[in-house]
């Protein structure tokens, strides 16, 4: 456990700190006992087979999931008791698998839903006006920054492709100056030319000093991209090291168990 | 048909397009032109009607008729904005024509033991606005699965209350303000002679209109509407609050209600507890004929108007022809399939655009 800050390569100041992560689902053991941490921009991917604990894990960090123990530490800040709102208002943005776009609405309404850039601000927030313009540039130089290039920022999200819309519900994910961003199988519904588009953004997050934690089953993705793996398995942390070709049949041996945990 | 039709055709587009780069940008033009005439559909069908009865009869474009057409239409145009907001968040409200008769015998009850115009005005305001009130507060707080069992639950409610407080009667009388506003014709405007043409209740709908285009593309309630209506579950997440913004539509639709409820008034001079029977199913086939889609999110108030239009004109129109009015009945049937097969048919090339987005793009 204690091994895993120590020889984490990059950060010397981990922005994610999580420590002997617990949570039962009656007599399930869905996480017993994970450390990790996540460094300043560092990727670090999430592996493990079906039922190891991926989804409880990032649930617990983004506030959905209460951890029965342990601790969830952002920049300082102890969050493990935060609610799913609090959590986000630290800076910390999950883009779920389903996306959770508006469809009807354009990229800019979709990245300031529920925070809408309007006025004046002695009005309630419902009857303040938007500003249309301050919000559009926003999302224009968000989205150049990120080197996304959509055909119409005026095109509901519905007219793009899977790709797109992937890269607008990322984009909307670091819109607003996000510590750490989790991506759920972000190219799980995607052809491999989308794919590609879409490491090509999580490269880019990382070159922002975003901190991404990436689950993904694809290990080629993974060796693409990330600068640590991570192996749950049965609510346990197995294993971690840099996914590289060399470590390749290590972890896979992790993920399916044929193999003690160990720190690379 | 429609159902069936582009199923083949996307495979196609999504198997031949890598090789074809240029090929697949030709389909995404002649996509993105065929989604713009769906979208213009509504007015289109507008526009052939007007055309086509502009032709067979003579009266059809005489100031007079447009005038008539424009005060019958005003009622049907103020409730279809009303229903438009409530189909945006992906709900229904059968109750705006029970609504409309309440508002209009309380009203006209108010006027006559009181004869004060502010009074009768504000208490048709208020009783339109509370039925949509409670309409909301039912659905939202009292967790009914769907609008559609506590507006039906009103539709009978305030139907049984207006006919109660009237006594069954149409309450006569209505404040000489309300009777200008809903039966006027202004003279200013030429054409008209001394009496006028151009009705009064037509500025009421422009007004009402004008505040709806402001509400929903310049305000933050109206962006969360769409929003709401787009996907609730990502509202939620994203902080809107959902249950407060669903009870204000339903708030909103009732003063609407409400307003059109004056218009009645003002047309007739008096509050009937029936004035409003029916009128709920104009509302919402105009909203669903004006292009406005009932899976929510989608709608403007151009679609509630135009919907609203097509209803008036084909009334007059079979009116002026001199056919059954039971043929009324029918050809709006017959107009609401068509409108919602052209939103089933939109909502399929969309995909088709969606996949040929994901092989074109650069």
């Amino acid at each position: 456990m204690t091994a895993t800050s120590s020889t984490s390569p990059t950060s010397p100041t981990p922005v994610l700190q999580v420590r002997d992560a617990a949570k039962r689902f009656g007599a399930v053991r869905a996480l017993d006992g994970v450390s990790f941490d996540v460094g300043r921009g560092e990727v670090v991917a999430l592996l493990g087979d079906n039922g190891a604990g991926k989804s409880t894990l990032i649930k617990a960090i983004s506030g959905v999931h209460r951890l029965d123990a342990g601790s969830v530490v952002l920049d300082g800040v102890d969050i493990t008791a935060a609610g799913a709102m609090a959590v986000r208002a630290h800076g910390v943005e999950t883009v779920y698998q389903d996306l959770a776009l508006f469809d009807n609405l354009d990229p800019a309404a979709n990245f300031f839903a529920g925070r809408e850039l309007a006025g004046p601000s002695r009005l309630p927030r419902a009857l303040r006006l938007m500003r249309h313009r301050q919000m559009t540039d926003r999302t224009r130089e968000l989205l150049d920054r990120l080197q996304v290039s959509l055909p119409d920022l005026d095109a509901p999200v519905a007219l793009m492709s899977g790709g797109q819309r992937q890269a607008v519900a990322v984009a909307r994910a670091v819109a607003f100056s996000s510590k750490l961003v989790i991506l759920d199988e972000p190219t799980a519904a995607l052809g491999l030319r989308e794919s590609a588009r879409v490491l090509d953004l999580v490269r880019r997050l990382k070159d922002d000093g975003v901190a991404v934690i990436l689950i993904s089953h694809s290990m080629d993705q993974v060796m693409a991209v990330a600068d640590r793996a991570i192996v749950l398995r049965r609510g346990r942390s197995v294993g971690e090291t840099a996914p590289t070709a060399d470590n390749h049949e290590r972890l896979v041996a992790w993920i399916v168990g044929a193999a003690g945990h160990q720190t690379i | 048909m429609a159902r069936q039709a582009p199923q083949p055709a996307l495979a196609v587009a999504a198997g031949s397009a890598p090789e074809e780069p240029p090929r697949a940008a030709a389909a995404g033009r002649g996509l993105t032109l065929a989604l713009a005439v769906l979208r213009a559909g509504p007015v289109a069908i507008l526009g052939l009607l007007v055309l086509l009865l502009g032709l067979v009869s003579d009266v059809f474009w005489s100031l007079e008729n447009i005038g008539n057409v424009l005060n019958q239409s005003a009622v049907i145009c103020v409730l279809a904005l009303g229903q438009l907001l409530v189909v945006v968040t992906r709900g229904i409200d059968l109750s705006v024509g029970s609504n409309l008769s309440l508002s209009a015998v309380v009203g006209a009850l108010v006027w006559q033991h009181q004869s004060s115009t502010v009074l009768a005005v504000a208490a048709a305001l208020a009783t339109g606005t509370a039925v949509g009130l409670v309409n909301g507060l039912l659905f939202v707080k009292g967790r009914l699965p769907h609008p559609f069992i506590p507006t039906l639950a009103m539709l009978t409610a305030a139907s049984g209350l207006a006919l109660y407080l009237s006594h069954s009667e149409t309450i006569q009388g209505a404040p000489p303000l309300v009777d200008e506003v809903g039966a006027g014709r202004i003279a200013a405007v030429p054409g008209g002679g001394d009496i006028g043409w151009f009705p009064t209740a037509t500025f009421v709908v422009v007004a009402v209109a004008a505040l709806l285009v402001l509400a929903t593309r310049g305000l933050v309630w109206g962006r969360w509407v769409y929003a709401v209506g787009g996907n609730p579950e990502a509202a939620v997440r994203n902080g809107i609050p959902v249950p407060s913004v669903l009870v204000s539509v339903y708030a909103v639709c009732g003063l609407l209600a409400g307003v059109a409820a004056l218009l009645t008034m003002g047309r007739a001079d008096a509050g009937s507890p029936t004035a409003g029977a029916l009128a709920e199913l104009d509302a919402i086939a105009a909203v669903i004929i004006g292009g406005a889609s009932f899976l929510g999110g989608r709608g403007t108030v151009l679609n509630a108007l135009t919907g609203a239009f097509v209803i008036a004109v084909m009334r007059n129109g079979l009116n002026l022809l001199g056919i059954d009015p039971n043929w009324q009945y029918m050809a709006t049937g017959v107009v609401i399939v068509v409108a919602v097969e052209l939103d089933v048919v939109r909502g399929h090339l969309e995909s088709r655009f969606r996949s040929l987005q994901a092989v074109s793009a650069p």
